[in-house]
């Protein structure tokens, strides 16, 4: 039931996105939907909920969609913390460029997560921030296996998680079990 | 509107220096692994600073045009977003996938100075 709930109420957000502006009125509330689109995003959303309910709730069994708080922390920890590491990697690799100083190297770091999804956060969160790309996913020994543009200084494996995803193995964590 | 037009300039031509800096990038740099980081790094930055032109654009235009097809303009605004999000989320995979290939049709990163890829077996 959740389930149902979760896609159908995505399913309703992203087309009401999608068609926002729609509606023919003068005043900023009325121009945003119509109503025949309004019907039509309801009862898409509905099929669409009620035709994939079983399969998307036989592939998450994380706690991730179960949990509103989760959702939130997810689109909170995007606009903050991700979004400025962001910028941070950008100003990084644009020095790199202009000034060819590269020290390139491929690491292997144990995060240690457990789900896929925390895993595939925290790759896709590697990969556009300060100068590392995954490169591989060893998902028995649950490694990450990542090429780091500028190979930082480091003593044991907790200095080198530290060096190369900050605070995302802690965020993915949070966000995803 | 003026100070609308220098805004909007100086947006689009951050965005055309960072992706600009992804060319450089991709010429400079030596190998395969390198190269990705500039043009995923400084694409998504120069797509961030169009998108933010194109938001603009369309909420001051929104704000300034009374016309029954006013609604045009936030179709723009978050439709532009949107693009934007898209990117985000296929960006990483798309140069993740083509370092995966790399590394295993067997590229060597060149002037490394350390490679631990091989403890996989």
């Amino acid at each position: 039931m959740l389930t149902f709930l979760t896609i159908f109420l995505g399913c309703l957000a992203i087309y009401l996105l999608l068609v926002a502006g729609s509606g023919p009125g003068a005043t900023f509330l009325t121009q945003l939907f119509s109503y025949e689109e309004l019907i039509a995003a309801v009862l898409l959303a509905l099929l669409t909920a009620v035709v994939t309910r079983v399969v998307i709730g036989k592939a998450v069994n994380d706690n991730m969609l179960k949990n509103p708080l989760r959702l939130g922390m997810f689109v909170f920890y995007t606009f903050t913390v991700w979004l400025y590491y962001l910028a941070k990697a950008n100003l990084d690799v644009a020095y790199r460029v202009i000034t060819g100083r590269i020290r390139p190297g491929i690491v292997r770091i144990k995060p240690g997560l457990k789900t896929e999804l925390g895993r595939t956060i925290l790759a896709n969160s590697i990969t556009l921030t300060p100068g590392t790309l995954t490169v591989d996913l060893d998902d028995k020994k649950d490694e990450l296996v990542i090429h780091w543009i500028n190979v930082g200084e480091y003593k044991d494996e907790k200095e080198k998680l530290n060096g190369v995803c900050g605070p995302f193995a802690d965020w993915a964590r949070r966000i995803a079990e | 509107m003026d100070v609308i037009i220098i805004v909007l300039l100086v947006l689009i031509g951050l965005s055309t220096f960072f992706s600009l800096l992804g060319v450089f990038g991709l010429m400079r740099f030596p190998d395969v692994y390198t190269r990705l980081h500039a043009t995923t790094k400084c694409t998504t930055f120069g797509s961030l600073f169009m998108v933010i032109a194109v938001m603009v654009y369309g909420v001051v235009r929104y704000l300034e045009v009374e016309s029954y097809n006013q609604g045009s303009f936030i179709v723009l605004t978050v439709h532009a977003f949107l693009a934007f999000v898209a990117i985000l989320l296929t960006n990483p995979s798309g140069a993740h996938a083509i370092a995966r290939a790399a590394r295993r049709t067997g590229i060597e990163p060149e002037q490394a100075v350390i490679d631990e890829f091989e403890e996989v077996k």
